[in-house]
């Protein structure tokens, strides 16, 4: 019997007659690393931010770690992490500031914050640099830290919007390995990304083109079905007939 | 030339399409001119005055007289000495007149009595004014009532020149065009040009065929025109809706108001150089720039009651010189011979702050 | 609760950090309140008078004694004909013109009565009203003193005659800056809950951060209290240092209950600051949101009975005067400090300021959405 942590249905996110999300269906698996693929313009931050609470779908059904979109977006709220597109760390704070916010914010103790930020800093490296301000670090730390802090609740599930944008590739390749770390210890990763080799290392994946989901399997399967060698060229077939453009 | 009229479309699409933006820039104006035209007098009415002891026939009939006037509002007629201090505590009333006991016998046995005027003094505008107009009421009733032939006298005539009417809000209009002219031109210029900064789109701007110091007169240009137009709304509404009359020559007035946006819109471009955000140029244009232009222009607080290095500091404002061209011209209808020092003084400072903020604009690049 | 304190210590740690915020928030109440009282004196005085004196005789020569003795007027000029007088109006160098008609001591020792007439630059309307009716009181007493001349002289004079007597109270000799003092301590306290509140808050929407704080499982209540908090404390503080400074520099010590005064200026800060709360709340970013505060700020100063007097207004005016919170705090301000006035008298604009409070924090928490 699998255990899913997300569960959605039809979800469909209507601006006027705009459909931004069409109809989409998919489960995710506990503890699995999701991909979530499309142009700019498909309408992934759009189904990840009903996904997380933020937006109110139209219609259709979902449920995050067994709590309803539409009534109970606090409760799902407690149950997850979210880095946004934008950089969302205070730049004006020290890193274990920064740290010791977004925990107080998830109701954990000033103990366990303690305890819990000197591993973090540890393993990250970070220690000399825990009382700068995050404004100066290099962007590749910026991303690494607000990764860090979107799972120091130990959420079940955590949402990656596009997180390794604009980074150099041995950040990226650091970042990944710091999504399987989390990842083998029960967090389901759910990540939007443009990167086709990052599509690689997902468990599996799903492509959006105009607001529907076109295909959605592991990489290998999708190349097979395709006859592609690459996700680059599973990517380019399946979005070859997009209507919207990139914004 | 082409390229010029594309720029300047696309500056105009920029204001029109934020709300916000066109609220400030027209919403403000017309607001503030029909608010200073109708509800901000310095006039003081609607006095709410108690009186006091009016028991006998002379005193009903100064009380009859005051109640005719449109300045006052009896609205206590009776009321004892001793709570005169709890109403004004209260703030219910503004003033008392406190008849003598005897106030007629006085008057007519004894020759004279002495009325007392009792006002809240916190505003000391209202009180003297309040002072004022009884004692105007009371002299003219004493005058009615006991005989004009009385000794010799001297009978003052007023006129009031170029406002016969006594609208109030005429002070107030040069004002309300200076301190729009201001914020329009200074804080939207400095924020339009470091958006474009902050956005990175003035690097793409710089580098495109176009000279710099197009880009900049491109970028000046829709803001002195949509100066231009906010001018002459603030000027039909003066004339149409508070029915000012425009005395002097309107071409003239046209004329300084160009040289004025041209200052402003070099002080924007200044303030645009000096900073790297639109929060701070912002805060720069209308909290620095906008509190200074209040208090110095002297539209309305008057510039001869400060104290020396405030009048000393007023001659550095800008908005200052123009509120007195625009006075004397609109107004009095006074032509270039009364204004050409304040012009000559305007037309320095213009080209003083263009020169900076050229310079300056330069050595960014 | 717990939360909370996370949310305020954030919150203080930022504010610590800014360093343009802490200036403008402690430099700028100090500034105003030692330059706008000083720049605000409505007091009509030292009125420019040119004078025309067509007669030159001893009686003319009198009254223009008598005047400048007054106190009130500086003349600036002594010429020949109204023309030349009119100039000097032009270049805005006199207020008034006196001018004195031809044969004046002949006609009014002839007649017993010889006009004379004034000429005011109206276009400052009070300066106009009030200099001249300066100008009338002293002709009116040099008419008095002409007719005890002539009493003197054996005529008789059976005139009932009214002696005015006056006393402001609270504020005998009249002087402006009471009045305008307390009314920029509440200007303080608007700026700093109304601007301040509102850009702060739209800064988390520019940058982003907000999203962050809206995916967490933070309440609204305790998002906008740890927003509010800090910058409430911050207005109470520098509403003390204003207290401080105008009892330094001005003298000014609130008659009142300096208790009562607080609990207005408490009540106060909430509700501007939810009105600044309101602003951010439709505003996405903080230019948009400062031309949206300057302006309703701008409309509700001057509606507020800061620079005119709300009586006089027309009843249009005077409801939407009513409608601003600005318009009660002032009143209530100025009447506890300069009067002494209880909390019976000023009961009523407590509680319109409490409803004020309850109403635009309400709307602006209904209006803020964690989830769209």
């Amino acid at each position: 019997m699998k255990e899913y942590v997300i569960q959605c249905k039809d979800l469909t996110k209507r601006f006027g007659d705009f459909y931004a999300v069409d109809h989409i269906s998919f489960d995710v698996e506990k503890g699995e690393i999701f991909g979530f693929l499309g142009a700019n313009g498909a309408g992934k931050t759009t189904a990840m931010r009903m996904l997380c609470g933020l937006s109110y779908p139209t219609s259709g059904e979902a449920t995050i770690a067994g709590y309803n979109v539409y009534t109970q977006q606090e409760k799902i709220k407690q149950h997850i992490g979210y880095m946004s597109q934008k950089f969302s760390l205070y730049e004006d704070l020290t890193v274990l500031e920064n740290i010791e916010f977004y925990g107080g914010v998830y109701g954990l103790d000033i103990k366990t914050i303690k305890a819990r930020s000197n591993d973090l800093l540890r393993e990250l490296g970070l220690m000399p640099e825990a009382k700068k301000l995050v404004g100066s670090l290099p962007l590749g730390w910026k991303q690494k830290l607000a990764f860090s802090v979107a799972i120091f609740h130990r959420p079940q599930i955590v949402f990656l919007d596009e997180p390794t944008g604009g980074v150099d590739p041995i950040t990226r390749r650091q970042f990944w390995d710091m999504i399987y770390k989390a990842a083998a210890t029960g967090i389901t990763v759910f990540v939007t990304t443009h990167y086709m080799d990052e599509a690689e290392y997902c468990h599996r994946i799903s492509v959006m083109v105009d607001g529907k989901v076109k295909a959605l399997d592991s990489p290998a399967t999708l190349k097979a079905d395709l006859s592609a060698e690459t996700m680059e060229e599973v990517f380019y077939k399946l979005a070859r007939g997009a209507q919207r453009s990139g914004d | 030339m082409k390229q010029l009229f594309v720029f300047i479309r696309k500056e105009f699409f920029h204001v029109f399409r934020d709300r916000r933006t066109l609220l400030i820039m027209f919403g403000l104006p017309v607001v503030q001119i029909i608010l200073f035209g109708f509800a901000l007098s310095s006039e003081v009415k609607n006095i709410r005055l108690g009186i006091s002891n009016a028991e006998d026939v002379s005193s009903r009939q100064i009380v009859n007289k005051i109640k005719s006037s449109s300045y006052f509002l009896v609205s206590e007629e009776n009321i004892s000495e001793g709570v005169i201090e709890s109403e004004f505590l209260k703030g219910n009333l503004t003033a008392v007149l406190v008849f003598p006991p005897q106030f007629s016998n006085d008057l007519l046995h004894a020759g004279a009595a002495t009325v007392q005027i009792i006002t809240d003094g916190s505003d000391p505008n209202i009180a003297k004014t309040v002072v004022n107009y009884l004692t105007n009421i009371i002299t003219a009733y004493q005058q009615e009532s006991f005989g004009v032939a009385t000794g010799y006298r001297i009978v003052p005539e007023i006129r009031m020149l170029y406002n016969e009417e006594g609208n109030g809000s005429l002070n107030f209009i040069p004002g309300v065009m200076a301190l729009i002219l201001m914020i329009v031109c200074t804080a939207l210029t400095s924020v339009s040009i470091v958006k474009e900064k902050e956005l990175g789109t003035m690097e793409v701007l710089l580098v495109s065929p176009f000279r710099p110091i197009w880009v900049l007169i491109a970028k000046a240009i829709p803001y002195l025109m949509l100066s231009l137009a906010n001018f002459t709304v603030i000027l039909l509404t003066a004339v149409y809706v508070l029915n000012v009359e425009v005395k002097g020559s309107v071409p003239l007035l046209f004329f300084e108001t160009m040289l004025f946006i041209i200052t402003c819109l070099s002080l924007g471009l200044l303030i645009s150089n000096a900073t790297n955000s639109q929060q701070t140029a912002l805060l720069l244009s209308l909290m620095a720039m906008m509190l200074p232009t209040i208090i110095f222009t002297g539209f309305m607080m008057p510039l001869e009651n400060m104290p020396v290095p405030f009048q000393v500091i007023s001659n550095i404002i800008p908005s200052r010189w123009y509120f007195l061209i625009i006075k004397s011209v609109m107004l009095k209808g006074l032509g270039f011979e009364y204004v050409w020092k304040e012009t000559l003084v305007l037309a320095a400072m213009t080209i003083g702050l263009l020169t900076i903020a050229l310079k300056k604009f330069k050595t960014t690049l | 609760m717990k939360i909370l304190f996370f949310i305020l210590r954030k919150e203080f740690r930022q504010i610590r950090r800014n360093k343009s915020i802490l200036a403008m928030m402690f430099v700028m109440p100090v500034v105003q309140l030692i330059i706008l009282p000083l720049a605000m004196d409505f007091d009509v005085k030292g009125v420019n008078l040119v004078v025309v004196d067509n007669d030159h005789s001893t009686t003319s020569q009198k009254l223009i004694s008598t005047v400048t003795a007054s106190g009130y007027f500086k003349i600036t000029g002594d010429v020949l004909s109204y023309k030349e007088a009119l100039q000097f109006i032009e270049k805005g160098q006199a207020d008034i013109i006196l001018e004195i008609p031809p044969a004046f001591e002949r006609n009014l020792v002839r007649e017993g009565k010889q006009q004379l007439a004034l000429y005011a630059d109206a276009i400052n309307g009070t300066k106009a009203g009030i200099g001249s009716g300066h100008l009338l009181g002293v002709i009116r007493s040099y008419n008095k003193d002409l007719e005890i001349n002539l009493k003197a002289a054996g005529i008789k004079n059976d005139t009932g005659r009214i002696d005015i007597t006056y006393s402001n109270w609270f504020n005998p000799l009249g002087i402006y800056k009471y009045n305008v003092v307390p009314a920029v301590l509440v200007l303080l306290l608007t700026l700093i809950g109304g601007y301040v509140t509102a850009l702060n808050i739209v800064r988390e929407k520019e940058i982003g951060t907000i999203e962050q704080i809206n995916v967490t499982p933070v309440k609204k209540w305790q998002f906008i209290l740890g927003k509010l908090t800090p910058f409430w404390i911050i207005g109470i503080l520098v509403f003390t240092i204003g207290l401080i400074v105008s009892a330094v520099f001005y003298g000014i010590l609130p008659v009142g209950n300096i208790f009562l005064l607080y609990a207005f200026a408490m009540v106060y800060l909430v509700a501007v600051m939810g009105f600044g709360l309101l602003i951010s709340t439709y505003s996405s970013n903080q230019v948009q949101a400062m031309f949206v505060a300057f302006f309703f700020m701008m409309i509700f100063m001057l509606m507020s009975g800061f620079f005119t007097s709300t009586d006089s207004m027309p009843g249009w005016a005077k409801l939407i005067s009513e409608l601003t919170p600005v318009t009660h705090f002032i009143k209530a301000d100025r009447m506890i400090i300069l009067k002494g006035s209880g909390w019976q008298d000023v009961k009523a604009a407590f509680f319109y300021l409490l409803a004020f409070a309850v109403f635009l924090n309400g709307w602006a928490i209904l209006n803020y959405r964690k989830t769209n």
